[in-house]
Formats: C-alpha cells, structure tokens, sequence
C-alpha cells in the first residue's frame, strides 16, 4: 500500500481578508495595465484603478468591522480584530490621500512630482529626451498598493514571521519611490540608496531579534510567545536579547532615536507625496506592529519595555523638538517634527492601560486617535508644501514663505491650523491627540513622562512657530519668494477635507473616540 | 429646552469674527462694531438674568471616553468679568478706530477688528466655562489672537515682544495641560472620569497629588496675572502693542489668572492651598511693592500703565487668598473695576502718545495748557488708578484690606505701602507731563483736544468707575454670592471679630 502525502488545503476566510485581497488585486491589475494599455491611457486608468481599489478595500474593511466578530484568519497568521480594522482604516485613509497627491499633475506645468524616466542618469540626454516626450511612471500607483498591502498586513500580523515578512513587502516599493522625484534627482537617489541599506539593517537586526524569540519560545505565534513568558520557564537573556533586537526594526520604521537618522535625508530626498505617505503610512503601520508585538505578544514582559520606551521616547522627543528648531528647509523641519511626534507616540505606548474600572479611554484607541490627527495634518501640510513653487520646483526653503500672509491669506490661513494642529494648540485636532496619549499615560502611572513630554511641546511649538511667523509677520523677499500655484481637484480635495477634519476633530472628537475606544481589544 | 443664551453670547463674536476676516472694506469696521455691541447687550442680559437668578447652565456631553462636558454657567464672578468683556470690546475698537492705518501697520483695522471679536469670544468662554478641558482650550485659544494682535500692530519691536508673550504663556499653559491631564487620572482613579469643575471638588486625592496639581494651576494662572518674577513678557508686550491691544490684554485677558486662581485653584485643592497660602501672600506682596516701584522708576508711559497693573494683580492675589468673604468679594470687585480703571488709563495714554509720536514720559509738559480735557480724563483714570474713595477702585481696594486685615494684619500693614506709592507713581507721571511751562514739542505735536470718538471711548468708562464708587450695592452683592459660595465650598469661615464689643 503506497501511502500518499496528504496535504490539507488550508481555509482562508475569504470575506474577512477581501480588503487585503482587493489591494493586491488592484496592484496586480496595475502591473497588467503597464503591460498592455498604451501610454497615453494608462495615468488615468492607472490613478482611478488605484483610488477604486483603496475606496472598495475601505468599504469591505468597514463592513467587516461591523459585522464580523474579531477573530484570527488566514492559519492564524493574521488577527483580525478591533485595532486591525482601525489601524486597516487609518491606513487606507492616508492610501487614498497618497492616490490623489501622486496623482496631482497640474503643478509644475503638467508634470507630476515623480521622475519621467526614473533609469536615465540624471543630467543625461535621455533624460531631456524623456522629458521632451512628456514621459512619465504611472507605475507609481501600483507601487503604493503594494506598499499599502505590504503595511495592512504589518498591522495585524499575529506571528513573528509575518511581521518580518510584511516588513519587506512594504519597504521595498517605498524604497522605490523614494528614488523618483523629479526634481533634484540626485539628492533622491541618494535618499533611496540610504533607505534602502539602512531598512535592510535594521530588518535583518529585527530578524535576529525574532529568531531569538522563537528559541526563547519554540514558536512564531505572539500567543505561544506570550505563554512561554507566562510561564516562566526558557532562558530570561535570550528573551530579553530578542525583544530589545525585535524593537529596533520597529523603532526604525516609526523613526524613534536613536533609529532616526535616515528620516530627515529620506523626507527630504523624496518625492512630496511619497514622503506624505512614507511620514503619516509608514508610522501608523509601524506603530499597529509595535503595539501587537509588545502588549500582545511581550504583555508579560512589561515592566522591562515601559521602561526602554520612556527612556527612548524622551530621547526622540528631546532630539526631534531640538534639532527641527535649526531647521531651514521645511520638508526637513517636518522630518525632525515626524521625529518628534515618534516621541509623544512612544508617551502613549510606554502608559499601556487597557480599558477596565474608571479607564474609558485605552492606550490603543488614544495612540490611534494621535496617528489619525497626526496624518491629517501631515498630508494637509504637504499638500501645501506641493502648492509653493518657484522656478519650477517646489520651494522648500522657509525664506519662500515670508510674506505668504499677505499674497496668499487662505494657503497661509490653512497652513497656520496644520501648523497649531501639530504643536498642539486646542482647537485643533493635534490637542486632543496630544491629551489622550498624555491621559493615558498618567493613567498607566508615567507622570514624570507626561511632564517631559510637555516640556518638549513647548520646545516644539517653536518650529511650527517658526513657519507662521514667517508667512505672516515676514516681508517676501524677492529674490527667494514662493507663489502658489493652483494644483487640479486631487490635492484641493486633500487640503480641504484635512482642514476640515483638523478642525472637527479638535471641537467634537467624542464620535470618533467612541468608535476607536470600542475597538481597542486585541485577540491573540 | 431653553434659549442656549451663553452659548449665543460666545458665538456672536466668533461669528463676527469669521465674517470681517471675509469682508474687505471700510464698511467692514461697522459690521464689527454692530457684533461687538450685540455681544454687549447679550452680555449685559446674561448678567442681569443672572443677578436675578434665572438658572443659565448649559450642559452637553461632549468627549465622554474623557468625561468632558461641553458646560457653561455664570456665577456672580463670571457674570462680572462676562459684563466687563462686554464693555471693553466695543470701548477698543471705537479707540483704535483708526489702528491701520499708520505707515508702519502691517495689517487692516478689519484685521485687529475681527482678532478681538475672536479674542473676545473665547475670554467669553473662559468666564463661563464650568468644565476644566473647555476652560483650558479655551484658555489657550486666547492665545492665538492675542499673539496676532501685538505681533500685527504697534510698535517696532512688536514680533519680539509678541515671541516673548507667547512662551511665557505657552509654558504656562502647557504646565497646567499636565494638571488637566492629572484632573482626568484622579477623577478616573476615583471611578467617574470627569472634568466637571464641580465633580472635581471633593474628588478624594492624595495630599501630594493634589498639591502637585494645584502648583500646575498655579503656575499658569500667576503667568497670566502676571505675579512678579513671571511678569517680564507683559511690561514689553505693553510698551510695544497699541494701547486697545495692552488693554484688551491686562483687562480682559489677565483676569483669567485671577479667575481661574479663585475658581479652580481655591475651589478644587482646598488643602493645598491652605498649604500654600502663607508663601502665595508673600508673593503677592512683593507683587504689589515690586510693581509700584517700577512704576515709579518707568521713564515709557506704556510701560509704567503695565507695572501699576501688576502692583494691582497683587492685591486681587492677596485678597483671594487672605480667604475671608470680604477680601474675596472685594478681589472679585477690584478685577471689575481694575478692567475699567486700566482701560481708562491705557487709552488716554495712548491718545496722548499718538499725537506726541513718543511715548517716554519726558518728551511730554505743559499737556494741560494744550489740551485741557484730556489732562483732566488723565487726572480721573489716575485717581481711579490710585484707589481715591468715590472712585470703585476705593471700595473694593478698601474690602481687599479690611477683609485680609482680620487674619493677617501683619502683611496688610504692608501691602498698605503700596496704596502710598500708587498715589506717588501716578501723581508724578501726572505732574510731569502735563504740568510746567508747554515744551516746544508738544505744542508743535498736540494741536488739538479730545475728538468726540475720543470722548465717547472714555465716557462710559469714567461714567462706570464714579458709579460703582458711589453705588457699589448692587454690582457687590455679585461679588459676594461667589464669595460666600466659595467659602462654603472651601469649608473656610470668616474670623471672629476681636474686637469686643463695647457696653451698652
């Protein structure tokens, strides 16, 4: 009797996984259309495919999040649960706002912010030649997808590998664009090639750390990490060795100290709308990641991470806050602020309290609710940044925008609330956020924290300060002053609905608290 | 459900404000006036159902996972600083009818018209407001107008003084955002997370706590009553902002350390602030003698209008925290009359100024030669500024003392000292400009006499100040419903005379 190997096909949860196929889906499409529609139709098949794709896998993702009760899928890999459909939510949010700043093509004279021909050599005769032929990457959108895919699933993996795993499929698409910016080619090459060796490091380290952890606990489950730890038994070094290597693939993506030295010259290098997607994306997805590895899987250990994380947060705080206030170059500025906002991030993690008595706001749904006012004000702010050009390129130098007050009041209006949004300012959205990681760190027993963490407010009101200042108490000068020009409906669409939202959420953010607070459990 | 009047009353500004920064135009200036004096008559209906006790309390659930309520009400302490906003907006703009229009002017009157009816709107707020999450948004909201109207007009140094203005406040009112975050972990430790200034009271806490959380009010609110040591941004945002601005400023806008001293501070911590108490007389002591003798020594009129202000935030200090029902009464009074007094001064100095084109005291003489009627508005907002009885500054400097006296004569006796140098700074700065031979200068720069916009802009204050020195019953027995509400709630009791009574 011949015995055949059986292999049993594994049940996949279909409707509950629609959201992520959709995206692949839609990016796997885009590589067709690439293929097979000719040129000239394919920007806009290409743009509208990618914005389809994000609206549709928001819909599905919403839907599930009413009707589905939280449970894992996919062999256990994933874990689809309250704080999977919000961080799925916030991140394709921000995917559909990417859409529409990639798409943007009215600024700079019908050109797009990405390279026409990203292989020529930049200065090179092809590259004229390309431009001459109004070439452009409409690859740019399929890319984003599979980024977008690649940080859905980091968010709600519920197993060391596929963390690993979704890492990679996110980074290397962003790696990509952050090389194709048109302008200053060079600067973004260089930009791409120090993400790119920097990420791979930090993710090998992450994978050493990972592996570690599974010879602490003979698994990649977070729930068997959990258990091993709960139980005491395994060497005590080799946990403690993995979870402080796990960390720093996280702490890098979400840009903490001392991870961070790659964000100014990659904020700075890409193209504007990779960058806004790169500032307020790649954060929410790391930091989903964080949350899960850390309460989920090292829960147990949280007496030992409370305290690396407030010692890193107060550090990334201190340096981002510090080093934006010498900032000269706005795009770089926002870097620092990125930085610095890893920081107050890190405030609300290190609090770590779950809803019980007299806690009705959990540390989950506050640090969801500060990525979520911090993304809107990130892509109001460089949809903005796109808007003031000069001589063809974007202007990023603050001297571009003295006098913006007075030649522009409603851009310098809308840029000021971005600006209060991300120091803070009540009324804004930015406040609330702030008030609810600081809360929730208080609550989590982190008082002293909460202290240094408004130190460092202050300290970083003076950066936002800074641009405000300048558009509106500063002569132009003509020799570096900025105009804005008028983009198409995309990036109207952007700046007004984050304007809007910055202001709602900062005078009525119970709904949406409410929403985030009921979804704040995580299953293992 | 009835007329949501405080909240009509916070909006009507904003909503001004909304439409002049969209208007462009001269007809601009009268559309704000028409809001700041609907504002006017809304407040003045607001304090008056409130004298009579009409129930005026709005309460909406606002963030619940945070326990904050969207909650405004008037005590008789609210209703007087809402009544004194009220007066002062409409008073501002009629004197800087004309702010734009300098050279120098980097913005429009519309401008400094829409940024105090938006100023307006949140102090409004701030008076109102019995949640600590909307006091503090709205506290700080103050903020970003403020930080517009000294930046945007006056004199050369305005965006360094306007810099100045804002980190002392910013770190102020960060300092107390840890406080509002600690108010959440103590009411939510206690089981019902709650900003309510009422539910926070007899919230159990511990010592330590409470005390850390009181220091964090403290700190904010003595920023903005500028006490001496936190007060350096004021005396340069004065010198370098246009009067209406420093008036809108010290009157209205530095109230809000008083008021919150009195409302959150003594309410909410009782403990730590007895604890407190002996060090925070001290401090307002040297308040008092400190700004006095600045003022005696300041050679830039603005500067010196400033420094008697913060001799004056001193004794309202020293009045709230002596804790009997008379010094209260007459702090919640001096902050009425200190608003109006100051304005008086402000304005007419800035009239002065305007037409002389400096502001040092010794570019002036002889004013009273040249323009009689506004030497003697001077002389009037001096005396009222120097307490002279028939002025409401008396009555209510004189409540400060008497109360205060029954527990700690002591620092009463020296706190007196100050009443003697006010009479000192502002009799001398009187002398000196408009008294002696007329200076060449003057008599080439100030050609003419009030306008009548200018007479209309200090009538009413003058008017109010003389009223409430002669009739001072029916704004007083405002004042003292919060008093005695505040003692009851601190658990405080007056001081039994010691005097004996004689025989009869």
């Amino acid at each position: 009797m011949i015995n055949v190997l059986e292999i049993a096909a594994p049940t996949l949860e279909w409707g509950l996984l629609s959201p992520l196929l959709v995206i692949l889906g839609g990016a796997c499409l885009g590589v067709l259309i690439e293929a097979v529609a000719p040129r000239e139709m394919r920007y806009v098949l290409q743009s509208a495919l990618a914005a389809l794709a994000v609206v549709v896998a928001f819909g599905l993702t919403t839907l599930n999040w009413i009707q589905a009760t939280p449970q894992l899928a996919a062999v256990d890999l994933l874990a689809l649960d309250g704080p999977t459909y919000v961080f799925w939510a916030l991140l394709l949010i921000s995917g559909l706002a990417a859409v529409a700043l990639f798409a943007e093509r009215a600024l700079g004279g019908g050109q797009s912010a990405f390279a026409s021909s990203a292989a020529t050599v930049p200065g090179s005769p092809l590259e004229r030649e390309a431009d001459a032929l109004h070439r452009e990457h409409t690859e740019i959108f399929p890319l984003l997808l599979f980024s977008l895919f690649g940080m859905m699933i980091f968010a709600s993996a519920n197993d060391s590998l596929t963390v690993f795993v979704a890492v990679e499929i996110f980074s290397l698409p962003l790696y990509l664009l952050t090389g194709m910016a048109r302008r200053r080619r060079l600067l973004s090459q260089e930009a791409a090639l120090k993400y790119f060796l920097l990420g791979s490091l930090a993710s090998a380290i992450m994978l050493y750390g990972i592996s570690l952890l599974y010879g602490f606990a003979g698994g990649f489950k977070f729930a068997a990490i959990d258990q091993a730890i709960t139980a005491g038994a395994g060497s005590m070094p080799l946990l403690l060795t993995g979870m402080l290597l796990t960390s720093v693939g996280l702490l890098f993506k979400i840009g903490a100290v001392p991870f961070h030295i790659w964000t100014p010259d990659v904020y700075m290098g890409a193209p504007s709308p990779v960058t806004a997607f790169m500032a307020v994306a790649t954060k929410t997805a790391a930091v989903a990641a964080l949350l899960r590895v850390f309460y989920v899987a090292l829960g147990g250990l949280q007496w030992n991470w409370q305290l690396l994380f407030a010692v890193v947060a107060v550090a990334t705080m201190l340096l981002g806050s510090t080093m934006a206030l010498a900032q000269n170059d706005i795009k770089r500025l926002l870097a620092y602020s990125a930085i610095a906002h890893a920081g107050f991030i890190l405030v609300g993690v290190v609090g770590a309290v779950a809803a019980g008595e007299g806690v009705n706001l959990p540390s989950v749904a506050a640090i969801a609710f500060y990525l979520f006012t911090y993304g809107i004000a990130t892509f109001g702010a460089f949809s903005v940044i796109t808007m003031l050009r000069r001589a063809g390129g974007e202007a990023n130098s603050l001297e571009a925008w003295k006098g913006l007050g007075r030649s522009n009041p409603v851009i310098a209006t809308l840029m000021t609330l971005f600006m209060l949004s991300f120091a803070g300012i009540p009324l804004t959205a930015g406040f609330v956020g702030k008030l609810a990681v600081f809360e929730s760190a208080w609550v989590g027993g982190y008082g002293w924290l909460v202290l240094v963490a408004v130190v460092m407010s202050v300290i970083a009101a003076f950066f936002y300060l800074k641009v405000v200042v300048a558009m509106w108490f500063q002569d132009a000068d003509e020799e570096s002053v900025g105009t804005v020009e008028t983009p198409s409906l995309w990036t109207w669409s952007v700046l007004v609905v984050s304007a809007v939202a910055t202001l709602v959420l900062g005078l009525i953010p119970g709904g949406v608290l409410t929403l985030l607070t009921d979804a704040a459990q995580f299953i293992r | 459900m009835p007329l949501p009047l405080l909240t009509i009353l916070a909006l009507v500004p904003l909503v001004g404000s909304l439409v002049l920064f969209a208007v462009k135009g001269p007809a601009a200036r009268l559309i704000g006036y028409g809001f700041a004096l609907t504002t006017a008559v809304l407040g003045v209906l607001a304090t008056v159902l409130q004298a009579r006790g009409v129930p005026l309390a709005e309460d909406v659930a606002w963030i619940p996972q945070i326990g904050a309520h969207y909650a405004l009400d008037l005590d008789g302490m609210g209703a007087l600083l809402v009544l004194m906003t009220v007066i002062l907006v409409p008073v501002v703009m009629l004197a800087e009818w004309r702010v734009g229009e300098q050279p120098e002017s980097r913005w429009s009157v519309n401008a400094f018209f829409a940024l105090t009816l938006m100023l307006q709107a949140f102090a409004l707020i701030v008076f109102m407001a019995s949640d600590i999450l909307l006091f503090y948004m709205a506290f700080e909201a103050t903020l970003i107008p403020t930080y517009f109207l000294i930046g945007g007009f006056g004199g050369p140094k305005r965006q360094a003084a306007a810099l100045k203005f804002l980190i002392f406040s910013l770190a102020g009112g960060l300092v107390m955002l840890v406080a509002v975050a600690g108010v959440y972990a103590v009411t939510a430790a206690a089981g019902n997370p709650s900003f309510l200034i009422n539910d926070l009271v007899g919230t159990e806490m511990s010592t330590a706590t409470a005390r850390w959380l009181f220091a964090g009010f403290f700190f904010a609110f003595a920023v903005k009553a500028p006490m001496a040591g936190l007060h350096t941004w004021l005396p340069d945002a004065a010198e370098q902002s246009t009067p209406g601005t420093s008036t809108l400023l010290v009157g209205v806008l530095d109230k809000i350390g008083t008021f919150g001293m009195l409302k959150i501070c003594l309410v909410a911590f009782p403990e730590a602030s007895a604890w407190a108490t002996p060090a925070i007389l001290i401090w307002a002591m040297v308040s008092v003698l400190y700004g006095a003798f600045m003022a005696f020594g300041a050679k830039d009129l603005l500067r010196l209008v400033s420094y008697t202000s913060i001799s004056h935030f001193g004794f309202m200090v020293f009045g709230i925290f002596a804790l009997t029902t008379q010094s209260i009464s007459g702090s919640i009074f001096y902050m009425l009359n200190h608003g109006l007094s100051t304005a008086a001064l402000f304005l007419v100095v800035g009239f002065m100024i305007r037409r002389r084109g400096s502001q040092h005291i010794d570019a002036f003489g002889g004013v009273q030669k040249v323009a009689p009627v506004l030497t003697g508005v001077l002389l009037l907002a001096g005396l009222s500024a120097l307490a002279l009885p028939g002025m409401g500054s008396f009555v209510s400097e004189f409540l400060v003392m008497a109360g205060a006296w029954q527990r700690y004569p002591v620092q009463t006796a020296i706190i007196t000292v100050g009443m003697v140098l006010a009479a000192v700074y502002v009799l001398r700065m009187y002398k000196t400009t408009t008294s002696g031979p007329v200076t060449d200068q003057v008599a080439e720069h100030i050609t003419h006499d009030l306008s009548s916009r200018e007479k209309a802009v200090v009538a009413p204050l003058l008017i109010l100040l003389i009223v409430f020195g002669f009739v001072p019953q029916p704004v007083l027995t405002m004042a003292d419903d919060t008093a005695v509400q505040t003692m009851a709630v601190v658990g405080a009791e007056d001081p039994a005379p010691q005097v004996q009574e004689g025989n009869r």
